[in-house]
């Protein structure tokens, strides 16, 4: 069961820093984590309401969304990056 | 060759102390570019930034740019810290330091590194007005998108 870690605003919508969750076998890339994420409630949706600007890091690596998700231990969901 | 170092921290950083670490006791270093960005201000109504990183990633992702910058502009040293938590208009928030033989490796490579920094690395800020109010996350810019782009 990956951990899901949240930050920015993604971290404000949702309501939460991180959490567990347990995903159904058909999620398998990130764009289809991100769909299944938007059903879970309307914090996710208001979170996740535009998945195309949605940046995800498997394990601490960046990923695109046609990429699979695998056996990653944590995954980071956070906005466009804004430092420097 | 020195490996590069990097530092994501709260507290801040000497400028001049930076670069006695990477240029200290060396004869082989003929150009030491710096780059320090500072939190601004521009309409007077900002009393903070908050930034927030990706503790882990953050240091992984400078550490990867820092690696490339080394390798391809064959840079003798390279320090970057990235500053978290409150930090007001003036004070300091990054800085990277690139040593090089010549003056042109230096200057690509602190650039190289400040582009893929902003936009690679999982740092975000956040508003804080003088008014009291929380102000709202800084938006991504097309423009740094793109000067990470001309490297290609």
């Amino acid at each position: 069961m990956p951990k899901l870690v949240y930050f920015a605003w993604v971290r404000e919508r949702i309501g939460k820093p991180e959490e567990q969750i347990e995903l159904p076998e058909d999620v398998r890339t990130v764009r289809q984590l991100l769909s299944h994420l938007k059903t879970l409630g309307e914090e996710y949706e208001a979170a996740l309401q535009y998945p195309e600007v949605i940046r995800v890091a498997l394990d601490q690596e960046h990923v695109e969304h046609h990429e699979p998700i695998g056996n990653a231990c944590e995954i980071g969901i956070f906005p466009p990056m804004t430092g420097g | 060759m020195t490996a590069p170092s990097v530092r994501v921290q709260t507290q801040d950083f000497e400028l001049q102390v930076e670069i006695e670490a990477l240029t200290h006791d060396r004869r082989d270093i003929g150009a030491v570019v710096t780059f320090t960005g500072l939190c601004r201000d521009e309409q007077g109504s900002l009393s903070a930034l908050e930034l927030e990183h990706y503790p882990g990633m953050a240091e992984a992702e400078m550490q990867r740019t820092a690696e490339l910058a080394v390798e391809r502009f064959s840079l003798l040293g390279l320090t970057a810290i990235h500053r978290f938590g409150k930090i007001a208009p003036g004070e300091n928030i990054v800085l990277v330091i690139a040593t090089a033989p010549h003056r042109q490796a230096a200057f690509d490579g602190a650039s190289f590194m400040m582009d893929f920094l902003k936009t690679s690395a999982p740092f975000w800020k956040k508003e804080h007005k003088a008014d009291g109010s929380t102000g709202d996350w800084v938006a991504a810019k097309d423009a740094d998108d793109r000067a990470r782009d001309r490297w290609r």
